[in-house]
């Protein structure tokens, strides 16, 4: 199929203009009106307590979360790509849903059984524990959230990469856990990275789920995303627009490094 | 030695191996030749540990080796794609090895040295596996398996995904290299020319059976049924006798009890010609004859000769 | 299914120098089961907790009901500009060359990479009262749509690329050999090719809007019958201690996202056995 120019142009032309309202305006407009009144303003607006607390809380949280992703992820991958096992093909689907549900219905679902009148609130808080409106129902929420990236990245690297390798170590004297750490890992190392920087993209920018479960008690268990809707709620525009600049900024990091990993985890292929 | 006996293999309802025994003298270089689904490579990977039957045993060097794992076998396994570790230098392929076994650097490098100067790899320790040829790469995996001293080495098609010449090249390659190292090589390929060249044994198989055993040359004179032995070279049906081409005679005189036939086609193929006839109930014979004796009878199309056999093997079909 | 069926039956099948990921299989499978899928039964447990009859006038009730069916409806929609606008992006991203190519390409995945609630900033501030723009659609329907539309954007752009890029160029030279034009050899021989993709990307962009929340928070002004989605709705009925009504919502939600799941994964085996026969025609 050979487009005469003025077709492709135009074509062209849609598609950037489509990108460019939707999406390019927007981002652009943020950055614009957050820098508008100098950047003294933003710093000042990023650096009270109650943002610094935000963003070390957002660090914490995602330092949590992502490794014991990354770990199950690997895990699972391995399990899906490698094993044969009855209802394999419903774990493989399980593993789909919080890509699919409603990050609302994430955090519902997190009250019910971990608060108060959950199905585990007596036990947790006759242990002392307390999950729901606090740092521990946030992790479980962004947990949830991230859960399938590393999964669904690393599964088809090592479907690509087979398992002759591994046999060959096998024969060549290597056990099971010498395989893993010096054939596997290095072989899925990229699909591992790249798996690694979405679930930290999505670990820090979740919102729905954890708007439901944190409570949203400042300087203790706001996150920056709450942070933004926080002071938006209080006609703080200048304050939201700070922070969510500085999350835009992670975002735009995000895809820098996801545009660097790609060719790497490709090689594979 | 290599012994499996009585194995038998399932995948779900399909037999693989259907009560296969197999014996692999020391020092041999044995063949197990067959078409693709003959369960000649599953027969290598239970003999290595990488499958485990659902019965019979293994036994290597006389020590029961059925639930030994591949790891303490004492085997090298060569695949047919390599399985080159990609993300380590040559050097470090080959190393790895000897490094599971923590054998001390100096002694690595120079047992790696060593072994890729004998596969002709000696100027290409510091390369990734990726800026190798196919044939180079496969001679890795060769000094990669048998830089770990294995009791057995076991190569599954190992030339299969290289083109016809550096093909050949190897096979010469690794018939001198067994003359040097003598270690009890088994190689599974489908490809009867390889077996016939590089082997002193062949063990052909099809259906999960093994039809016959022995020496290249036993087996092209006296195959044992007929798939034996049209699978180890061409066939021509004469009559009900299944015959190599090249063991027919043909005379332009009547002889007593041989089948007359009419050429229909003499195709010269350099030393040898191919001589394709009719006979006279409406078969079609191919019979190939040295260019001296094509020439001699001055054929062309439309000749009447007789057919008689001339060589020891037929069978009858 | 139990877990210990679940690795012993692993364990059995495999060959001795692969054993050990059984243990690691079985405290996988936990994990996800206590993270993901007994919450979720919960939701659906929460929602029966009254009886069917609590459930059903749960979800239709005026506001649930008025929020479910705009939520479809505009999800609907969303999934449909999509289809068109996703194809035609990753064409032009695939067949076209222009200058800043890659960074266009990269740019595709930042509705990925950004978080939903500043999403929904970033369009309130163009699109909104204050906005720049001389375009006010905040808190009507459109924006609910516009908000939609950004956060699905890369769902069916990334399902078409590589379907794109491996398509055979020479299936389309031949057709045009044969007399056909642009829009015949579009029509009759690319676009059966991605249909598949196009289907898969557009239900997910379905499922994901269906739930979307942060982006939409902002800038709906959730206006009850009028552009409050149900996840807001979910979110309101929590908030005032609404539980059992919030779990039922939030049951039709998770059913809605279960048949999206099985309807892609029905797409995907099609797509495979479309691939597998052309492979053999190949042949």
């Amino acid at each position: 199929m050979t487009l005469t120019r003025r077709w492709r142009i135009t074509l062209r032309a849609v598609a950037l203009g489509y990108l460019a309202l939707l999406l390019l305006a927007p981002v652009g407009v943020i950055f614009y009106r957050t820098f508008e009144h100098g950047v003294g303003a933003v710093w000042d607006s990023i650096t009270t307590p109650a943002a610094v607390s935000a963003f070390w809380l957002t660090v914490e949280v995602a330092a949590i979360a992502v490794p014991l992703n990354t770990i199950f992820g690997i895990v699972m991958a391995m399990a899906l790509a490698r094993g044969r096992f009855r209802g394999k093909w419903l774990l493989n689907a399980a593993i789909d849903l919080p890509f699919a549900i409603s990050p609302i219905v994430i955090g519902l679902a997190l009250v019910l059984v971990f608060g108060v009148n959950g199905w585990f609130g007596g036990a947790l808080a006759d242990a002392g524990i307390k999950v729901i409106f606090s740092v521990p129902g946030i992790v479980l929420a962004t947990i949830f959230v991230s859960l399938p990236f590393v999964v669904r990245e690393v599964t088809p690297v090592l479907r690509e990469v087979g398992d002759e390798q591994e046999q060959v170590a096998a024969t060549l004297g290597a056990n099971g856990w010498q395989t893993f750490w010096r054939i596997t890992l290095p072989a899925i190392r990229w699909g591992i990275a790249y798996g690694v920087v979405l679930s930290v993209a999505r670990a820090i920018g979740e919102f729905g789920a954890v708007s439901v479960v944190s409570g949203k008690i400042a300087g203790e268990t706001q996150t920056l995303t709450l942070l933004v809707e926080n002071r938006y709620g209080n006609y703080d525009v200048s304050g939201a627009y700070a922070a969510a600049t500085l999350l835009a900024l992670i975002a735009l990091a995000t895809l820098l490094a996801m545009t660097l990993i790609k060719p790497r985890r490709e090689e594979n292929e | 030695m290599i012994a499996a006996t009585n194995i038998t293999k399932r995948f779900g309802d399909y037999v693989a191996l259907d009560d296969v025994s197999l014996e692999v003298p020391d020092g041999s270089l044995t063949a197990l030749l067959g078409p693709s689904g003959s369960g000649k490579s599953t027969l290598l990977r239970i003999i290595g540990g990488l499958e485990s039957p659902d019965e019979g045993s293994v036994q290597i060097n006389g020590e029961e080796a059925t639930t030994i794992s591949p790891q303490r076998r004492g085997i090298g396994f060569v695949f047919q794609h390599y399985a080159a570790f990609k993300h380590m230098t040559v050097h470090d392929n080959v190393a790895f090895g000897l490094k599971i076994r923590k054998q001390p650097k100096a002694r690595v490098k120079e047992r790696v040295d060593e072994l890729l100067g004998i596969v002709g790899l000696a100027g290409y320790a510091a390369r990734y596996p990726s800026q190798l040829s196919g044939g180079q790469r496969q001679r890795m995996a060769l000094a990669r398996a048998l830089a770990v001293e294995p009791r057995v080495l076991l190569l599954d098609e190992p030339f299969g995904a290289l083109d016809a010449k550096v093909r050949a090249e190897l096979r010469e390659w690794l018939r001198r290299l067994h003359e040097e190292v003598h270690v009890t090589t088994l190689l599974v390929t489908h490809d009867q020319e390889e077996a016939m060249s590089i082997a002193d044994h062949i063990a052909v198989m099809d259906h999960g059976k093994i039809e016959q055993v022995g020496a290249p040359r036993d087996l092209y004179d006296q195959p044992a049924n007929s798939f034996v032995m049209s699978f180890l070279g061409p066939v021509s049906k004469l009559g009900t006798k299944l015959v190599r081409p090249h063991d027919i005679a043909l005379s332009q005189h009547a002889i007593e009890g041989a089948a007359q036939a009419m050429v229909s086609r003499v195709v010269h193929l350099g030393f040898e010609v191919r001589v394709d006839l009719m006979l006279a109930e409406g078969q079609a014979v191919e019979v190939q004859l040295t260019r001296h004796e094509a020439d001699e009878l001055e054929l062309s199309s439309g000749d009447i000769v007789w057919l008689r056999t001339a060589g020891a093997a037929a069978l009858r079909a | 299914m139990s877990t210990t069926a679940l690795t012993r039956r692993a364990t059995a099948r495999r060959p001795a120098w692969r054993s050990s990921g059984a243990l690691g299989l079985g405290i996988a499978t936990l994990w996800l089961s206590i993270i993901v899928l007994l919450p979720l039964a919960a939701v659906v447990a929460r929602g029966f907790d009254g009886g069917i009859d609590t459930f059903w006038h749960a979800i239709t009730n005026r506001q649930a009901i008025a929020a479910l069916r705009f939520t479809v409806l505009v999800s609907l929609l969303t999934a449909l500009v999509n289809a068109v606008a996703g194809t035609l992006i990753a064409w032009v991203l695939v067949r076209d060359r222009f200058p800043g190519k890659r960074i266009v390409n990269a740019l595709i995945d930042l509705p990925f990479a950004l978080p939903t609630i500043v999403a929904g900033l970033t369009l309130l501030a163009l699109y909104g009262d204050q906005g720049v723009v001389d375009i006010h659609i905040a808190f009507t329907q459109w924006a609910v749509l516009l908000a939609f539309l950004f956060v699905t954007l890369p769902f069916v752009v990334r399902a078409v690329q590589p379907v794109l890029i491996e398509l055979d160029r020479e299936m389309e030279q031949a057709a045009v050999s044969l007399g056909a034009g642009n829009w015949t050899v579009f029509r009759r021989i690319v676009l059966p090719n991605l249909v598949p993709a196009i289907l898969s990307g557009a239900a997910l962009a379905f499922a994901r809007a269906v739930g979307e929340f942060g982006s939409v928070v902002l800038i709906s002004g959730n206006i009850p019958l009028k552009t409050q989605v149900s996840s807001v709705y979910i979110f309101n009925q929590i908030e005032s201690d609404s539980e059992i009504s919030a779990a039922a919502v939030a049951t039709v939600l998770l059913l809605v996202s279960v048949l999206v799941l099985i309807g892609i994964r029905g797409l995907g085996r099609w797509g495979a056995r479309h691939e597998r026969a052309l492979a053999e025609d190949g042949r």
